[in-house]
């Protein structure tokens, strides 16, 4: 057995070439995840419209699905004026800003709740091989342009609550509805990665990530004075859904807060959504980190 | 170029004895968690790669073998920057790969021989156009490599085909061009001709003889099929229970194996058993005879004899199992 036990050598002195694309700082690696996530997308679609009737068919039923799901709240309005003290505007509203954010995040992450899939059959390992970010292209996978259905539906629920709606526009309510939109859709994009990051540890994790994903959307749809207090401090304390559509858009409403919290909480958003990235981050990287030393 | 930093260090001195591939006592060890009850479980440590030790040098070719759960696929993904050693030091081309993955992915090639990289519904020059990007190889040596891949592997045809539509022969030929757009220093193959039929081996093994030769790229490749190892890799590395059990020339894992290869003869008429020194004949079936002889000495010799002496009609020699080689090398190494 001649197993080298030769000295080891420090060889790090040599100068290594240095690639412009190895340089790599916070920016870097940004910039370099979000051109991988461009090509890894762009190829998607083209797989797509390699079945081009496929596609126009799952656009049509999921924009279908999603109005069909608007129609469940139309039927409730036929029996009852109000729901927990909201007329049909009013929700509407919580239920297009809530829409419309979660369309946004599962458009750009919808399928990373099959990551444990990729653990479980070792396809993870093709992408850490790649010089690119493990997230981006996790990001990427799968990406389908038929969630845009989610999105146009609930823009147009959006601008039914609008133009019906009897609101005293402020510059300050102006502004809030695009922030609103975003902020909401980094709210889920977090919780969509923060899921994703839990199935390196528990790989048939994905339908506890649906439950928070699409459970989460379905729960905003709805006027917070129907859910229990405890659930209420749940969703705005810990997992912060609150932030997405009820704070702000109350606010929008002129309506009083849910759990006496003070005005300018409709303005924290964008801090809410940056904290939940940066969360869902590092919750992103000690699951890589785990599934690197574990490989399971 | 990636390929150009060791020669191009200004200044520097020229390191070509420095290996591309350095493992020092590396080990890999998993908790491995065991039900017992609801909720009771028992943890157990298991060591698939213990203390490992081993260098390649630039331009080697080397096989890596072992049965299944040895311990191949925990080093290939050490050495590919997917799992982190628990202990010991790994380098490639001077750099770690689980601190720098990224850096270490764009100077390796990697092909899993039973998980294609490929766009499945869209046609394989799609997938390649990817790699350019994903990968930044300049134009021209895209072109070029592109070129070189097609031509040595036949895939001027195909480049136009969805990747769904190929054959495992040629969707595994085309996984080894994506491995290579980017000029990689050393390539890593696992189980490369898995699955495939004879054709389609014969022309993954050419083609890798070629890469070697031509452009000096390493190759490490894991793999059941001995005749892989036999045609391409001077050195084999035989890895069993998470150690290294034997590093060195093919010939001498038969001395080490006490392994012996099989002549089968045909001779004229029924005889009696061939006499000759460096053989014994196991089985004799009518005209038919077998004889085992040492797999590190030449068959020549002893078919010289036996064409001289006995009315040889035909013959052929046939391999032994690496499977057998392996047991019989640890089986000699627990009794001692």
């Amino acid at each position: 057995m001649k197993a080298g036990g030769t000295a080891v050598r420090e060889t790090a002195v040599r100068v290594v070439d240095v690639h412009p694309f190895e340089r790599q700082g916070a920016y870097e690696r940004l910039r370099d995840g979000l051109r991988a996530y461009r090509l890894i997308t762009a190829m998607w679609i083209r797989s797509t419209m390699a079945y081009r009737a496929s596609f126009a068919m799952t656009a049509f039923g999921n924009f279908a699905a999603t109005a069909l799901d608007f129609a469940a709240i139309l039927l409730m309005f036929s029996r009852v004026d109000r729901l927990g003290g909201y007329s049909l505007p009013e929700v509407a509203l919580l239920y297009g800003v809530s829409g419309v954010a979660f369309g946004f995040a599962d458009l750009a992450l919808g399928s990373m709740d099959r990551l444990g899939r990729r653990v479980r059959d070792g396809t993870l390992d093709t992408l850490l091989v790649r010089p690119v970010p493990v997230l981006a292209q996790v990001a990427a996978d799968r990406f389908a342009l038929r969630r845009l259905g989610r999105i146009t539906q609930g823009l147009l629920v959006v601008g039914y609550a609008l133009a019906v709606l009897d609101i005293h526009w402020t510059p300050l309510k102006v502004l809030l509805m695009p922030v609103m939109l975003l902020s909401g859709a980094g709210i889920f994009s977090a919780v969509f990665v923060a899921g994703a990051a839990f199935q390196f540890v528990a790989q048939d994790a994905s339908e506890v990530q649906n439950s928070f994903t699409y459970g989460g959307n379905t729960l905003l749809q709805y006027p917070p004075t129907v859910f229990a207090k405890d659930m209420l401090r749940g969703v705005t304390f810990v997992l912060p859904l609150a932030f997405v559509n009820w704070l702000p858009a109350l606010y929008v409403l002129g309506r009083p807060y849910p759990l006496d919290l003070p005005e300018w909480v409709a303005f924290a958003p964008p801090v809410v959504a940056a904290l939940c990235c940066a969360l869902a981050g590092i919750a992103w990287r000690a699951g890589l980190r785990a599934y690197r030393s574990t490989g399971s | 170029m990636a390929t150009d930093g060791e020669t191009a260090a200004p200044g520097g001195e020229p390191a070509p004895e420095a290996p591309l591939i350095e493992l020092d006592g590396v080990e890999k060890v998993f908790d491995v968690r065991r039900r017992t009850g609801f909720l009771r479980g028992e943890r157990r440590q298991v060591r698939a790669v213990d203390s490992i030790s081993f260098t390649v040098r630039r331009g080697e070719m080397v096989g890596y073998i072992g049965p299944n759960g040895a311990g191949k696929s925990t080093t290939i993904k050490m050495l590919t920057g997917i799992l982190t050693p628990s202990g010991g030091r790994l380098r490639v081309a001077g750099l770690d790969p689980s601190r720098e993955r990224t850096r270490v992915a764009r100077r390796i090639g990697v092909v899993f021989g039973q998980r294609t990289t490929l766009w499945w519904d869209l046609p394989l020059i799609d997938s390649y156009r990817l790699m350019h990007r994903m990968y930044r190889v300049p134009d021209a040596r895209f072109r070029e490599n592109l070129d070189r891949c097609v031509e040595l592997l036949e895939l001027g045809e195909l480049l136009e085909v969805p990747v769904r539509q190929l054959s495992l022969g040629q969707r595994m030929r085309g996984d080894i061009a994506a491995a290579l757009l980017h000029d990689p220093e050393v390539l890593y193959l696992d189980e490369p001709t898995i699955g495939l039929d004879v054709v389609s081996k014969v022309r993954v093994r050419e083609f890798l003889r070629d890469l070697n030769a031509e452009r000096g790229t390493t190759v490490l490749l894991t793999t059941h099929d001995l005749t892989d190892i036999e045609q391409l890799c001077r050195r084999v590395m035989v890895i069993d229970h998470g150690r290294l059990m034997y590093d060195g020339a093919l010939s001498g894992l038969h001395a080490v194996g006490e392994s012996e290869r099989t002549l089968v003869v045909d001779l004229e008429r029924e005889l009696p058993p061939i006499e000759a020194e460096s053989a014994r004949v196991v089985k004799v079936e009518g005209p038919r005879q077998w004889l085992a002889f040492p797999a590190g000495t030449s068959a020549a010799p002893l078919v010289a004899r036996i064409a001289a002496d006995y009315p040889l009609v035909d013959l052929s020699v046939r391999e032994p199992d690496i499977e057998a080689v392996i047991s019989r090398m640890y089986a000699g190494k627990a009794v001692s």
